[in-house]
């Protein structure tokens, strides 16, 4: 359970978010949308912990504890995970190093037991399987000369590996074409299940098409200022976002 | 050891010379280097080789394998070009003498080098490589020690045609020493010197590389990391001459700094006049850990003929912020984080060591320098 309870934060002196308010339940997917400049990606950084951000009130809770107290790693070992707008290049880090690490580093944490390389890539070979991607995919370096869909499917495949209970995707739709967008939404179906939520960042609809919302809130003015079902992202589609900043 | 004298301190280079500019070797002078003490046990590394043991910079043949392309010690010429050298030469008593003949595959050797005593001493072992036509050797040094000293090694090597000298040293030297080595390397028609340094330890240290291409399709990298924290100072200079046509050299050069640690890198490459088709690339950057450490870049092209590619590039940074909060966002911790970061960053200048020996070796320096740090 996700709860955001009267959320403000900053950049230097500019204030972005003004009282965010949002519960994801367990099991739920919601979406949020909204005009550019709305405050989504910095609600995306600020629930990750990003540096840079400085909230000012409000509190965020993930299963109860305050996760704005927390360093990034320490929120990826809770379960949240964030797919990333747009995913950072690692020149001379390989793929399977960095997927391992991170796996190992949650799994210790977690109080499982850490892979070995060969169980490792027996597994990440599977994921990368079944998520379309080829196999050098794991010999690469971290987002090196990935194309934009690549990279996406990399966030997908590092959220499947990690086996979050929150994800968060920051405009992950931006840039795809609609086999890459049927690879994110497949990514996060298949981790669909009473114990797994997620938050869907989007400025289009049409990312909602193939992930469908439990509930679709829009941000605008650093505030939620509509919250409804699935259908109110066809409505805002249809309409735009004007006018819904006054409301 | 017999024969002993006191290094010529009046020869020591001063910042008065373009080549030391950034190179102050003043600290040295208010030392009185005694003779080397006897050093009997060794703390030799696991690494299943052959070897070639140097304590206190005297041969140890007790602990040194029986190798049928070494000989024995050759004193220099008395006179030297090179103001290190000379003091070398004078000084010189002992030293590896490695002859590989033609068309044999040497492997890969050890010259390890351990220094240490209750006093400071000086030391100036003379090396020479001759590799013969088509002859292999992968050259692995490891300098270590504790104390007080000045090491101040003097490679002499010749390749002859065809041939290829792999060379990975590991300057992991007492923080209370002054590394200072000379490598001169004289790569004939087709023949390939691939050099790679790790300057990790020492107070002041100087790795010096003149690499002379002299026959056609002659190859020269060289590739080195420094590694540097408190009040380390490293320089890597290099000095690579195209006299011939048709030579690619290739040099990466990444410095780690922490701390108030300075950084010093000089490439220099000289294309002769006919020396056409000349293709040498220089790269070096430097990763700052701390806002008081210094890099000091000082690449020179100095280019005779007109048919030749030649570039250059400088980068001076910190660690990426983004790529920081990308591991930490996967559940790695910072300091795992930052660590990969480093070892990544290093990995261009340590991809040319192939041998896997080296690179386990190399990887094992980099991981204890930064769990240290």
């Amino acid at each position: 359970m996700l709860e955001i309870k009267n959320l403000h934060a900053r950049i230097g002196e500019k204030e972005i978010l003004k009282g965010v308010n949002l519960s994801i339940p367990d099991g739920q997917i919601h979406a949020i949308m909204g005009p550019n400049g709305a405050g989504k990606s910095t609600l995306s950084y600020v629930l990750s912990g990003r540096d840079g951000y400085e909230v000012t009130e409000g509190e965020v809770l993930y299963n109860g504890a305050n996760i704005l107290e927390m360093a990034p790693e320490d929120r990826a070992i809770a379960g949240i995970f964030l797919a990333f707008q747009y995913p950072v290049e690692l020149p001379g880090v390989g793929n399977a190093n960095f997927l391992r690490t991170a796996l190992n580093a949650i799994r210790r944490k977690r109080g499982q037991e850490e892979l070995d390389a060969v169980a490792f890539l027996k597994l990440a070979r599977a994921v990368v399987k079944s998520l379309h991607m080829k196999e050098d995919f794991l010999k690469r370096n971290v987002n090196v000369g990935f194309s934009g869909g690549e990279k996406k499917r990399n966030e997908m495949l590092q959220m499947t590996l990690l086996q979050p209970g929150l994800a968060i995707l920051d405009e992950t739709d931006s840039g795809l074409d609609i086999d890459a967008l049927k690879i994110v939404a497949d990514g996060v179906n298949a981790l669909r299940s009473e114990k797994f939520s997620a938050l869907v960042i989007t400025h289009y609809q049409r990312l909602l098409d193939h992930i469908i919302p439990d509930m679709v809130h829009v941000l605008a003015g650093g505030r939620i200022v509509r919250s409804g079902s699935a259908a109110l992202a066809l409505e805002l589609e249809e309409h735009g976002y004007a006018g819904l900043e006054a409301a | 050891m017999p024969g002993w004298k006191p290094p010529d301190m009046t020869a020591l280079p001063t910042r008065k010379l373009e080549a030391w500019r950034y190179t102050d070797l003043r600290p040295l002078t208010g030392i009185t280097f005694a003779t080397p003490p006897a050093l009997s046990a060794p703390d030799l590394p696991s690494l299943d080789l052959p070897r070639l043991v140097f304590l206190n910079g005297a041969a140890a043949p007790e602990f040194s394998a029986d190798l049928p392309f070494a000989g024995a010690f050759v004193p220099p010429d008395a006179e030297d070009v090179l103001p290190l050298a000379q003091i070398n030469a004078a000084a010189a008593r002992d030293g590896a003498t490695l002859s590989v003949p033609a068309g044999q595959d040497a492997g890969a050797l050890l010259l390890f080098a351990q220094a240490g005593g209750e006093t400071a001493f000086a030391m100036h072992p003379r090396h020479r490589i001759v590799l013969g036509e088509g002859a292999h050797l992968t050259l692995i040094e490891i300098a270590k020690g504790n104390g007080e000293y000045w090491h101040n090694p003097v490679f002499d090597i010749a390749l002859a045609k065809g041939a290829r000298l792999e060379h990975v040293r590991v300057q992991q030297e007492s923080e209370a020493a002054f590394s200072l080595c000379t490598i001169r390397a004289e790569i004939g028609e087709g023949a390939a010197y691939e050099h790679f340094t790790a300057a990790i330890g020492a107070r002041i240290s100087r790795t010096e590389i003149h690499a002379t291409l002299v026959g056609e399709a002659a190859r020269a990298d060289v590739n080195a990391v420094e590694l540097l924290r408190g009040t380390q100072h490293a320089d890597v200079t290099t000095i690579i001459r195209h006299q011939a046509a048709g030579c690619p050299s290739r040099q990466v050069v990444k410095a780690v700094l922490a701390d108030d640690a300075r950084g010093v890198f000089q490439g220099r490459v000289e294309v002769a006049p006919g020396a056409q088709k000349t293709d040498a690339y220089q790269m070096t950057r430097a990763l700052l850990l701390s806002p008081r450490a210094e890099m000091d870049i000082k690449p020179e092209l100095e280019i005779f003929a007109d048919d030749v590619k030649c570039s250059h590039g400088a980068t001076i940074g910190a660690l990426d912020d983004e790529q920081l909060f990308y591991l930490r966002s996967r559940g790695i911790d910072e300091l795992t984080a930052r660590a990969m970061l480093v070892r990544a960053f290093l990995d261009d200048a340590l991809a040319p060591v192939e041998q896997p020996q080296a690179r386990g070796l190399l990887d094992e320096a980099i991981e204890s320098w930064w769990r240290r740090s």
